[in-house]
């Protein structure tokens, strides 16, 4: 059944065709979210071939479906569906107050439905350079979704956005073509050099030396866009700056897929090295990134902001936990993408209403959320909590694992991860407190949040701190071993 | 594989390089472009050769390609954009030629130490060419942080493309087919996307000066 693989990647690239013409009709809301829907479907069938009979191939082997990219496509596709029901009530709101104009409102879908096809192009290519392309591709739709608003501040951050991960991506560039190089040598030119499935078949035989420039360059790039410090200026900024639906896809799969990324290029790496380099590189900037987010976080009076260095933190934990590697922490790190990527995407929903709710996003000036709308109160708080990793969320499940193998294999990066979360916690729970808590004045929302995405991702994310199902369980034991090898 | 060809090849790696060296020294808008599109030109002519000496066909294809996106269509698109944005004649004052020219030896210098041993496994003709490759790189990379006006960042942007596509020939004979058309419409919507955007910002800050663009920053 190459159908579903084809209806994945096709349904979305139809909507953007479809939404570039009526996107600014009113309708439009309903049928960015029905293409979503459909794309989640088509995923869903995927998986369940996927289950039922190993990966497979398609297109003369240009595509490929195996358990490592089947959980993501499928997380894709889940929260790209919410998400756009979460955009419904929200951009019927922003078009009131006059900050959507039809014609950014056409942009703005047509270019979501196209940002899924290249990020679910990019995780179900076989083939590396076309994984760049989609990579390179993802971030043009996302430049046009953060400057959507034509703001000062977001034309600001969305030049950043491109020049920054135009430079990072030209990195992974060279990167590809140095992998191409080596594969060259042992595939040759004909044999599909960059396919990813006949280079992890010969990985032991590529040469060393060219493999550890390749892998620099390409961590560089592809690690831009994944938001590691020092390279990671860019993402608070789009985060803050572009409509709410785009910080939730941007933190909950635009990351994932970059770090996807990595991780195809870390197993050839490691294959071909026989040795920690790419473990350690990933470590050494996993671990970088997770402390200088969490003070980072400390300082931000912008809500957007503090939830995208939050977002910085947990990507940094997530490579530290798949440089660690061996199957516990790789298991860890994939469980830890699933939640994040629910988790951080039903806070940002929450924050969406109530900045649009107060009119801002600095934190101090939002107040009492409890009773404006009680559904966004406690949408923030619980995710709040669920990401800074109290149980019985999912984060904590996975950051126990992730620290407790750091513990045995990694022991001097645990005093740091402590401290990294523990500055995280205290200055994101304080100021969130408030935010819910608080007296205010503001009368109670006008209209009908959306709740439902919130909650779902929520009840999900609780659901995998408490009971991972047999087949998701072994979905990711599967992932973990590829990985880890 | 004929010598003469070889030497053709290291040429036009040389003048790639030569032109890389001149837009980092280069303060005038329009001259930048110039030297792009010569960039453009030395590339077309250096993948044709190597092309004809190892009968690639596929880059020959490659070849046109550039030929038509970066010798005639983006620097088409450039001239429009300056013209509308009336700074044909702007000339960038902040940049300390000198103390470039001196970082970007030595960026020079880096590259062929980090390449060296790299280009000796290569199988291609133009391996010794890869250090130059990685070098136009890396030059256009340090254009692009020096520069506070938009039109030399984004001139910087497509000259380290320019500097990927060599490396991509010099290294492999170029990319498959699939993967540099994927390429080329990155860099295609990518500078139709950049081009509108200075018209934005143009229309928000009323310059095209970069440095206004640090309201967003840590407190």
């Amino acid at each position: 059944m190459i159908d579903a693989l084809f209806l994945v990647l096709g349904i979305p690239l139809l909507g953007a065709a479809v939404l570039g013409l009526t996107g600014h009709r009113d309708f439009a809301r309903d049928i960015n979210a029905a293409f979503s829907l459909g794309t989640l479907i088509a995923a869903g069938a995927l998986t369940a071939r996927v289950i039922s009979e190993g990966p497979i191939f398609a297109w003369d082997r240009e595509f490929f479906v195996d358990p490592l990219n089947v959980f993501l496509v499928t997380l894709t596709a889940f929260v790209a569906f919410t998400t756009a029901l979460f955009s419904r009530p929200y951009m019927q709101v922003e078009k009131e107050h006059g900050k959507m104009t039809p014609n950014r409102l056409r942009l703005y879908h047509s270019m979501y439905q196209l940002f899924s096809f290249t990020m679910l192009l990019a995780l179900l290519t076989n083939n590396m350079g076309i994984l760049w392309v989609a990579m390179e591709a993802a971030t043009l739709t996302t430049v046009l979704l953060v400057s959507v608003y034509r703001t000062a501040a977001s034309l600001e951050a969305a030049w950043k956005y491109f020049i920054l991960c135009g430079v990072g991506i030209a990195q992974a560039l060279f990167g590809t073509v140095l992998l191409y190089m080596a594969a060259e040598k042992v595939v040759g030119a004909e044999g599909g050099a960059l396919l990813w499935t006949h280079l992890d078949a010969v990985k032991g035989q590529l040469d060393p030396r060219i493999i550890t420039l390749a892998f620099a360059f390409l961590f560089i790039g592809y690690g831009t866009k994944v938001g590691l410090v020092p390279v990671h200026n860019w993402l608070p900024d789009a985060h803050a700056e572009g409509p709410t639906p785009v910080s939730a896809v941007l933190s909950g799969l635009l990351l994932n897929v970059a770090l996807y990324a990595i991780l195809r290029c870390k197993v050839l790496t490691d294959g071909a090295l026989q040795g920690p380099l790419a473990g350690q590189l990933m470590i050494g900037f996993g671990l970088l990134s997770v402390v200088a987010a969490a003070f980072f976080i400390s300082r931000q009076r912008d809500a957007k902001r503090m939830f995208a260095y939050s977002s910085i933190e947990h990507m940094g934990l997530m490579t530290f936990a798949f440089g660690v590697g061996g199957p516990v922490a790789t298991y860890a790190g994939l469980l830890h993408m699933t939640v994040h990527s629910l988790i951080k995407s039903a806070i940002f929903f929450a924050v969406g209403h109530a900045s649009q709710k107060a009119g801002t996003q600095i934190m101090q000036e939002i107040r009492g959320l409890i009773r404006v709308s009680p559904m966004v109160g406690w949408g923030l708080m619980l995710g709040t909590l669920a990401i800074l990793g109290m149980p019985p969320f999912g984060v904590f499940a996975s950051e126990f694992l992730i620290l407790t193998t750091a513990m045995r294999e990694q022991p001097w990066a645990t005093p740091f991860l402590l401290l990294a979360l523990g500055v995280a916690f205290a200055s994101m729970f304080g100021r969130v407190q408030p935010m819910v808590f608080g007296e205010t004045a503001l009368k109670p929302l006008p209209h009908q949040p959306a709740a439902i995405p919130v909650f779902i991702h929520l009840g999900l994310g609780l659901m995998l701190g408490l009971y991972i199902p047999p087949y998701l369980d072994e979905w990711y034991r599967q992932a973990a071993r590829m990985v880890a090898g | 594989m004929s010598s003469l060809s070889g030497q053709l090849i290291n040429f036009f790696a040389v003048v790639l390089l030569l032109l890389a060296f001149a837009m980092i020294s280069q303060r005038r808008v329009l001259s930048l472009i110039h030297f792009f599109t010569m960039q453009g030109i030395a590339l077309v002519a250096a993948t044709v050769v190597v092309a004809y000496a190892t009968g690639q066909s596929h880059l020959y294809v490659s070849a046109g390609i550039t030929l038509v996106l970066k010798v005639f269509l983006i620097p088409w698109l450039l001239h429009r954009v300056i013209d509308r944005l009336g700074v044909r004649w702007d000339v960038e004052t902040l940049i300390n030629i000198p103390t470039t020219m001196l970082i970007g030896i030595v960026l020079v210098i880096f590259s062929f130490n980090l390449a060296a041993p790299i280009s000796e496994l290569s199988s291609s003709i133009a391996r010794g060419t890869l250090g130059i490759a990685l070098a136009c790189v890396l030059l256009s990379f340090m254009m692009m942080i020096t520069r506070s006006k938009a039109v030399p960042q984004v001139i910087g942007f497509l000259s380290m493309e320019n500097g990927l596509f060599f490396a991509a020939t010099a290294a492999t004979y170029g990319m498959p087919m699939v993967v540099e058309l994927g390429i080329a419409l990155d860099v295609l919507v990518g500078i139709l996307i950049l081009g509108v955007f200075m018209f934005h910002i143009r229309e928000q800050f009323d310059s095209l000066d970069i440095r206004h663009l640090e309201k967003l920053k840590e407190e």
